[in-house]
Formats: structure tokens, C-alpha cells, sequence
């Protein structure tokens, strides 16, 4: 596992990505058509955005860490020109991060036709660019950012899915990667577990910060991280469902706490707080679904994003590729072109954690080497953003306006 | 013969790694070792079941924590879920459909 090497793409800020996509933004959900449209047939083309008029900080953040994530060679940012949040602004940030960018409103290019046309022909344009300016670099498992969320979780993934992706996380944190797991909503109870496992006093404090943050928030919105098919799948309460979800940060030292949009300042666990912070509107769900919390490891820079998930799920992400682990057997057969990985064959005895964890490694390896993940080759590229407060991250995220 | 998973040796219950039909043998194994409990009734695969008889207000451990309390008396080998346990902190718990675990206190009714 130790000797895994790839080629990847060295991007001017010194990260590396393992994939070389160009992103369409669009600005507002008006837009939204027009920005499918446009990566319509182009396999290389991702589309995310902001549905929202009026803008919102926390969006812009991380549309901006999205635009100058390692994985992308080039954006496209595309507005309707009635909008808060502006494309050109976004481009200029994205081309000052060493990329190819471009923008445009369309109002000023006609309608759908026309405006679908012009971003096809911006495409070829930032395409071209992205291929001609990469610059292939060695990489290794040191080079990796790799996040994990669960989803759609059963009684298997607190006892297979996830300690399998905790036990490879401690590989890759051993081997000097950097592993983010976020759900602080799912940590229900576990203020003492969280903090035992802190780094430093500092990290123990952070980490009780945001257990009390995520406890306040809860009992204020009364919402709690557990759904019907958890329910289904077995587990009772949101208490049950936390030490499972829990399980995929493995067992090395919590270094500290991130923010959304905001990077790991170093290698090592780190935990993603995407709750919100009180504020005048205190407005917004947190985790109101899967794909959400996926976007947030993706914009504090995970290249590939590991997807416990017991029930089964048919998702994939924009940016980075999505690996599907479940710890359930059945669903891995009943949904086999969508699974990776089936850690169900720990419950049986067919392999231990330890080989699991092994054979996990490498399929990170492959898909890091650019072999497409299940949900990749089945054009899955899901994004989702809606508006959130949270106060601007302490360490610069380099990706501001 | 189906067997149930504990996976801290201080838990009163254990997940099921197959469908138990009631009255049947489980072998549990984890930390605490392998032991035999017969299943009160049919308890379906990642489910709990009961180590031992827990009473109404108990707390109910698993993975070393707890999960939830007793909402009634708990008989070993019983199904432990929605009908016997809830959060401590969440208010809809309690809310929910046994088995399919759809809500019944929205607006959909």
C-alpha cells in the first residue's frame, strides 16, 4: 500500500489534483438551465452554483474553494445579470489562482440558444488551456485530502461500513495524508469521546466548542440528524446513530476543527464543522441532505470523498470522485453498479477490518490513478448549495472575493 | 444458526448480522465473548436485541454509550427499538412508524 504512486496535476498553489475538470458556475438559479446546458455532453464539464438572488457569503466561500479546488483545471461562471452575486468577480478570483477563467452574463448574449452556445465555445476555449497548462506531478497517499460522509446508515455501518473507512483513514493519516470526516450533528453524547481524542488542549477545545455549538443548534431548530430509513435499517436514536457515524474518524488524534471552506492547515484527522453559527437570521438546516455535507469536505480539499452508506444511495459528487462503501451485503448486491466497495463481507467473516482497510487503500489508489469510481462512470455529479451563516474562517481560505 | 454482534462488552444489547424468526437460537459474539440468547419475537438484520431484561427508565448501552432509555420494561431476547427505547434529547422519537420508520406527526399525517 505504501509504495502507491500516480501521476497527477500540480496546480500553481502547490496541491495536487487528481482529476483535471473544468467547472460551469452558475450565480443564480435563473441561470441554472443555461449552466446545465452548457455541460451537457462534456464529461470533463462539472456544474455547480448558488440558487439563490441575493447573495450569501458562506455560498460565495465555497464556490470560490470549489473554482480553485486541485481537482479543477478551468472555470466557466455564468450569471443572468439581474443577480447579488457576481460572475466576472468570481471568475477574476479563480484566475488569480492560476487558472483559466471566464464569465458572462446572459442577458447581455441573448437567450437560451445563444448563451449555451457561447459557453460551449468558452469551454473548448478553458479545455484547452487546462490541458496545455497541466504539468503532471508524482503523486502518493501523502498528497491526499480525502473526506468521508455516511448516508442513508443502517445497523451494518456503525459496525462495518464505517470502522472500515476509520481503519483506512488511520493508514492514510499514518502515511502523512490528511483525512477530514465531518456530521458534528451526529455526534450526539459524544463530548467526552470527541475531546479524549484531541491532539492538543487547544483541539480538546475546539472540539468542545463545537459539540456545545451543535447541541445548542439542535435543541434551538429541534432537528436532529436521523431519518426514516435509519429507523427502518434498524437504528433507533439519534444517540445509536452518532457513535456509528463516529467510527469512520478511525482512532489517530483530532488535530483541530475546520470550518466550511476552509482547509486543514496541516496533514493528519481533521473534524469539518458545517453547522451554522448563531446569527441575526439563524436561518438554515444543516445535513439537510448527503450531497450537502459531501460539498463541504470537497471545498476544504478533499480530492476523493469516501460514502458510507448501509441502506444504499444512488449519488456521486461534482469536483471529486465519490466511493461507495456499504456494510451491508444485500445492498451491495442489489446495488452493485452503484457500489465500490462491499465492507459487509467483514459481518460474514470473509475478511477482517485490517484486510478490508487494505483493499480500501487501494481502490483509493486506483481511482486516485484515474480509474472512474462507480458513481464517475455512471455520470453521477451531484451538487448542492443553499443559503447558511457561518462566521468567516479564522485561517484564510485564500478563496475570498 | 443467526448470530447478533455486541461491540462493547459493558452493552445490554446486540445487533442482529441476519433475520432472527421468534424463538430462535442467536449466538452473540464480541468483546464480552460468544454467548446464546433466544429471540422473544422476529427481529430483522441490523436490528437490537435485548442481553438482558432492562426496566421502564433504564438506560440502554451500545458501543459503550448510551443510546437511549427504556420507555417500558424490556424482556431478554425482546426487539429493542422504537416501541421500548427513545433519545434522550430528540422530540420526535416515539413519533415515528415501527417498521418502516416514516414520521406520522407532519403535515402529511
Amino acid at each position: 500500500m505504501a509504495d502507491r504512486t500516480w501521476q497527477g496535476y500540480l496546480r500553481p498553489d502547490g496541491r495536487k489534483g487528481i482529476r483535471n475538470h473544468i467547472l460551469v458556475i452558475y450565480t443564480v438559479e435563473c441561470a441554472s438551465f443555461v449552466a446545465q446546458e452548457i455541460g451537457k455532453d462534456e464529461p470533463d464539464v462539472h456544474v455547480i452554483g448558488f440558487p439563490g438572488c441575493y447573495d450569501n457569503d458562506y455560498a460565495i466561500r465555497l464556490m470560490l474553494a470549489l473554482g480553485t479546488h486541485p481537482n479543477i483545471g478551468g472555470a466557466l461562471c455564468v450569471g443572468l445579470g439581474c443577480e447579488y452575486t457576481q460572475p466576472h468577480r468570481l471568475a477574476g478570483a479563480i484566475l488569480q489562482s492560476g487558472r483559466p477563467a471566464e464569465s458572462f452574463f446572459i442577458q447581455e448574449h441573448g437567450g437560451t440558444r445563444s448563451s449555451v452556445a457561447h459557453g460551449k465555445e468558452l469551454i473548448q476555449l478553458l479545455r484547452a488551456r487546462a490541458e496545455a497548462d497541466a504539468v503532471r506531478v508524482s503523486m502518493t497517499f501523502a498528497d491526499l485530502t480525502i473526506g468521508a460522509e455516511c448516508g442513508g446508515s443502517d445497523g451494518t455501518s456503525g459496525l462495518a461500513g464505517n470502522p472500515v473507512v476509520g481503519r483506512a483513514f488511520d493508514r492514510l493519516v499514518d502515511a502523512g495524508g490528511t483525512a477530514i470526516f465531518e456530521e458534528v450533528v451526529e455526534m450526539i453524547g459524544l463530548r467526552d469521546v470527541m475531546t479524549t481524542r484531541a491532539a492538543s488542549p487547544a483541539a480538546a477545545g475546539q472540539l468542545a466548542a463545537t459539540y456545545n455549538k451543535m447541541l445548542a443548534y439542535c435543541k434551538a431548530v429541534r432537528q436532529y440528524s436521523v431519518a426514516p430509513g435509519n429507523f427502518a435499517g434498524g437504528l433507533t436514536t439519534i444517540e445509536e446513530k452518532s457513535m456509528g457515524a463516529f467510527a469512520k474518524s478511525g482512532s489517530r488524534p483530532i488535530q483541530g476543527v475546520i470550518r466550511v471552506s476552509e482547509r486543514p492547515p496541516r496533514a493528519g484527522l481533521w473534524l469539518l464543522d458545517s453547522v451554522p453559527d448563531a446569527h441575526f437570521m439563524q436561518f438554515g438546516y444543516t445535513n439537510p441532505n448527503d450531497t450537502e455535507g459531501i460539498m463541504d469536505l470537497i471545498a476544504a480539499g478533499a480530492q476523493i470523498v469516501l460514502f458510507i452508506t448501509g441502506r444504499g444511495s444512488v449519488i456521486g459528487s461534482a469536483v471529486s470522485p465519490l466511493i461507495k462503501i456499504t456494510g451491508n451485503e444485500r445492498t451491495y448486491q442489489r446495488m452493485i453498479d452503484d457500489m465500490d466497495f462491499n465492507a459487509g463481507r467483514i459481518l460474514s467473516g470473509a475478511v477482517t477490518l485490517d484486510e478490508a482497510s487494505l483493499e480500501l487503500m487501494d481502490l483509493i489508489a486506483d481511482v486516485a490513478s484515474g480509474k472512474p469510481s462507480k458513481p464517475e462512470r455512471l455520470g453521477h455529479r451531484e451538487f448542492f448549495l443553499m443559503y447558511k451563516h457561518q462566521d468567516a474562517p479564522s485561517l484564510e481560505a485564500g478563496c475570498r472575493v | 444458526m443467526p448470530s447478533a454482534f455486541q461491540v462493547h462488552a459493558s452493552d445490554n444489547v446486540a445487533t442482529l448480522l441476519g433475520e432472527a424468526a421468534e424463538g430462535a437460537s442467536l449466538t452473540v459474539v464480541g468483546p464480552a465473548g460468544t454467548s446464546e440468547i433466544a429471540a422473544r419475537e422476529e427481529i430483522a438484520m441490523g436490528h437490537k436485541v435485548a442481553l438482558a431484561a432492562i426496566a421502564e427508565g433504564g438506560t440502554i448501552t451500545k458501543f459503550g454509550v448510551l443510546i437511549g432509555t427504556a420507555i417500558r420494561r424490556i424482556e431478554p431476547g425482546a426487539w429493542v427499538h422504537l416501541h421500548n427505547c427513545r433519545s434522550q434529547l430528540d422530540e420526535r422519537s416515539g413519533s415515528f412508524d415501527l417498521h418502516t420508520g416514516a414520521p406520522g406527526d407532519n403535515a402529511h399525517g
